[in-house]
């Protein structure tokens, strides 16, 4: 059964870059910092690669932003998803928002399953998957990771994490809880959040750069899909953690006491 | 797409502007793309293995050859009809840069797309290119370049290697050793040059399994261990005729143009080395603590890396400014016509200078780099535990393969003359009127408010100072001058200095005006600290010329003219150096 996958792709600060907040704590200092797509959003366009890959069907992947995230989306294109959905959007947004966005374009692409993120390393919110499964009222299994390690053999065969039932009604994914992992048993259509250890992702080979360029890319303004699009959460500001004092080498347990006492106050 | 045209060694006769340059800013989103990909493929499928291919385990290079292959790593210069994706020189260097990082593999990687390929590219016929080509580009074969024989390395033509008709007419017979050929081991293909009848220099496409062919055992190196360089020695080894590359006798043509293109990717490749050893010593100088601060607070440290810092910059915009120049030049060809690899091939030649400076100029700043990541090591980078040791030693085969930096540099003015007296460059027009602005002291005025007016007033004065230095050379030796070669070394100084120079220029001014403000002031602070690097050694390599080629009222005559087409106002140097270290030092990599 082919399957009709949905991938969102978030533009995020490339971790590797220094972030600082700007001085007056309404954003960060933008000059000289990169971007790249989301890490765990590029795991998500994995799992749907090879979701396609063993069963066919076709992999869109969609995101909400300005211009330049374009560039995350021809990155994704390029790793094999056939075309690209964005919805036109500047300024700041919430998940509430984002789900409510993302709903409609659910509605309008009628995926089988939605494959996400579990959330962006930008405000690491985590909450997008879930409202929008919420929203529409779908089956959600959220953390989707794997039983195998990243470097077992079934990783170098690039093996799906998700398994999906052959009539293509039903999803089995192993999730991560504290202390192991759980399988869930799903029935589509369905939104899963990946993390960490679902797979490694592909990058681009350079066909795949070059074939990106041509593939379809679809804009729709956010403003248009009937959504508020006021924000109902507003980062007020934000400012570096203070800088931790150095510590101390104490001589022995009866000055360790008095300093706790004494000095930090806590004893 | 450049405004203008410019021929080879043009630049020193003719002021380009920005609008004439490309630069690593100029990329389009695929080629930034392509990079990143060169990245995650040095980061994820060579890092992981690179012990064992520094222990030459079996199978390791040729694993992540046909990884390559997957990646697309290989057919970026290929045509479209074999499976290429017939991309620009801008997007071939960049992929090479970046793979630069990759240690030994990027040696092997170089070796296999350019001057492995690119024979079978540019001289081979359909025929050849359906049988061979395909497995090169996916990486299911592996590819040599056999030039160089035991007697004969920088006299490359030569080699004692012969090729014998058989009575049939059906095949040649090839003999010889050829020695230190990259990618020996595992090669599938080799192209092979040698004598027919011991005249007619020839090229020759020589499958490994061909009887005769035995390759000899790996040679024990001093640096790049983890690459394949080996002899290969043919005994009568039976070459169908069909596999001679190109004409017979024109062998020369294709062993001196690919070694252009590999000389250019070899400048690119050692930018991509440089860039990766300076974060090593960026990283270290921020981690190393003496006299209770990281070393990194202290003067002496970031000295250096500002010096390298305007170095890498320099060789980066030499690459890529030489990228949009051959580019430019090979779009004007059409495609798709007979004569097509003819004419890209004299595109390519057209900047056989503009190549060897790229090769000595950029291998030079890695060596730097690589000496002063040790130093910034201390005792530490004199040991393997840490890698500077290894990125030291895997510098220093740069400044001899590929042409020794020897060779290189006296093709500069070697070829510059020589296109001089063939009438293609005005040199002797230029040098007449660098004369008489030398004999009248009336200084160019430049408008000091404009942004980097005191570097353009100076680069008139460094042409000005190659123009009468190399016209007094030509005065005193005539046709004799090829032969002394302490002159031309110090004249291919002068000439390499320019280029770098002005393409850090060049590229300062096209790029300043689109960056914010606090990235402006890091730009024009590496033009400050390039130029009076450049300026200080164009002008000693001018007085040696000088000395070399000229006495009595001459040679005064030239000293003044140098000293007055020298000056800069490095004003603000100090200043410029601490504030490149600084960027350096936060981002923990080469900044720019």
């Amino acid at each position: 059964m082919p399957l009709k996958l949905l991938v969102t792709v978030k533009r995020v600060e490339d971790p590797e870059s220094k972030i600082r907040p700007t001085p007056d704590g309404s954003g960060i200092v933008t000059d000289g910092v990169s971007y790249k797509m989301n890490p765990f959003d590029e795991i998500a366009v994995e799992e749907a690669l090879r979701l396609k890959e063993a069963h066919g069907g076709e992999v869109v992947v969609a995101s909400i932003g300005g211009e330049k995230a374009t560039t995350e989306l021809r990155a994704a294109l390029a790793m094999g998803a056939d075309r690209g959905v964005l919805v036109r959007h500047e300024g700041a947004l919430d998940p509430g928002i984002v789900s409510a966005i993302l709903a409609r374009v659910v509605a309008e692409e009628r995926p089988d399953l939605v494959v996400m993120g579990k959330q962006a390393i930008d405000d690491d919110q985590n909450q997008t998957g879930q409202m929008l499964a919420a929203r529409l009222a779908w089956p959600q299994a959220t953390f989707a990771s794997k039983k195998e390690s990243l470097e077992s053999d079934a990783e170098q065969r690039k093996r799906p994490g998700l398994t999906v039932a052959a009539d293509g009604r039903r999803l089995e994914v192993v999730r991560e809880v504290d202390g192991g992992v759980e399988t869930l048993d799903l029935a589509l259509p369905a939104v899963v959040t990946v993390d960490l250890r679902l797979n490694k992702p592909r990058f681009a080979s350079l066909p795949g750069i070059m074939k990106a360029k041509k593939k379809e890319l679809r804009e729709i303004a956010a403003a248009s899909l009937g959504v508020d699009l006021a924000p109902t959460v507003v980062v007020r500001r934000l400012f570096e953690p203070p800088r931790r004092q150095a510590g101390v080498r104490v001589g022995d347990v009866a000055e360790l006491w008095s300093k706790l006492h004494a000095e930090a106050k806590v004893l | 797409m450049a405004a203008r045209l410019f021929k080879g060694a043009e630049y020193l006769v003719t002021d380009a502007t920005k609008d004439d340059v490309f630069t690593p800013e100029d990329f389009t989103e695929e080629q930034r793309a392509i990079a990143d990909t060169a990245d995650q493929f040095v980061e994820e499928e060579i890092a992981p293995v690179r012990d064992r291919l520094e222990h030459q385990e079996a199978g390791v290079a040729v694993a992540l050859m046909r990884k390559a292959g997957d990646a697309g790593l290989l057919m970026i210069d290929a045509p479209e009809a074999y499976g290429g994706l017939a991309l620009d020189k801008a997007t071939s260097m960049l992929a090479a840069e970046r793979m630069g990082a990759g240690g030994s593999f990027s040696v092997a990687y170089a070796a296999h797309t350019g001057i492995g390929t690119l024979p079978l590219v540019y001289y081979g016929t359909d025929a050849q290119k359906d049988r061979y080509l395909g497995k090169l580009l996916t990486g299911e074969w592996s590819a040599a370049y056999c030039l160089t024989e035991p007697e004969a390395g920088s006299d490359a033509l030569g080699g004692r290697a012969t090729a014998t008709l058989t009575p049939d007419g059906k095949h040649y017979l090839l003999d010889g050793t050829k020695q230190f050929i990259t990618n020996g081991s595992f090669a599938d293909l080799f192209t092979v040059f040698a004598r027919v009848d011991r005249k007619h220099f020839t090229a020759f496409l020589v499958e490994r399994t061909t009887p005769g062919v035995t390759v000899g055992p790996e040679e024990k190196k001093l640096g790049i261990k983890g690459s394949s360089t080996t002899s290969v020695i043919f005994e009568g080894a039976k070459v169908p005729v069909e596999n001679v590359l190109g004409e017979i006798g024109k062998g020369h043509k294709i062993a001196f143009n690919v070694l252009n293109v590999g000389r250019f990717k070899l400048g690119a490749a050692v930018t991509g080395a440089a860039k990766h050893a300076f974060k090593a010593g960026a990283a270290y100088a921020n981690a190393r603590r003496q006299f209770g601060v990281p070393i990194a607070r202290f003067g002496a440290i970031q000295e250096k890396l500002a010096d390298l810092t305007t170095g890498i910059f320099a060789s980066e915009s030499i690459v890529y400014r030489l990228a949009g120049l051959i580019d430019d030049r090979l779009a004007t060809i059409p495609k798709d016509t007979s004569g097509y690899y003819e004419a890209y091939q004299q595109g390519i030649e057209e900047y056989a200078i503009e190549c060897a400076i790229a090769k000595v100029f950029c291998s030079e700043v890695l060596a730097d780099v690589v000496d002063e990541v040790v130093q910034i090591h201390g005792g530490y980078g004199f040991i393997q535990e840490y890698p500077a040791e290894k990125y030291y030693r895997d510098e220093r085969i740069n400044r001899i393969f590929e042409g020794t930096n020897e060779i290189n540099r006296l093709l500069v003015p070697g070829t510059i003359l020589r296109r001089a007296l063939k009438g293609e460059l005005p040199l002797q027009r230029e040098t007449m009127k660098a004369m008489e602005a030398l004999m009248t002291p009336s200084p160019d005025e430049l408008d000091p408010a404009l942004p980097f007016a005191a570097e353009r007033a100076v680069l008139g004065g460094l042409k000005r100072t190659f123009l009468v230095v190399a016209g007094a050379a030509v005065q005193r030796h005539r046709e004799a001058l090829k032969d002394e070669q302490e002159a031309l070394l110090a004249l291919a100084d002068v000439a390499i200095q320019i280029f770098a120079m002005e393409s850090v220029l060049l590229r300062a001014e096209r790029i300043s005006p689109r960056l914010p403000e606090s990235r402006r002031a890091d730009v024009a602070a590496a033009v400050k600290g390039h130029t009076f690097g450049a300026v200080e050694k164009i002008a000693t390599a001018a007085r040696r010329a000088a000395f070399y080629v000229a006495e009595g009222d001459t040679l005064t005559v030239l000293l003044g003219g140098i000293r007055r087409f020298t000056k800069y106002d490095a004003t603000g140097l100090l200043e410029a150096k601490r504030r490149l270290a600084a960027a350096a030092l936060e981002a923990e990599r080469y900044p720019f």
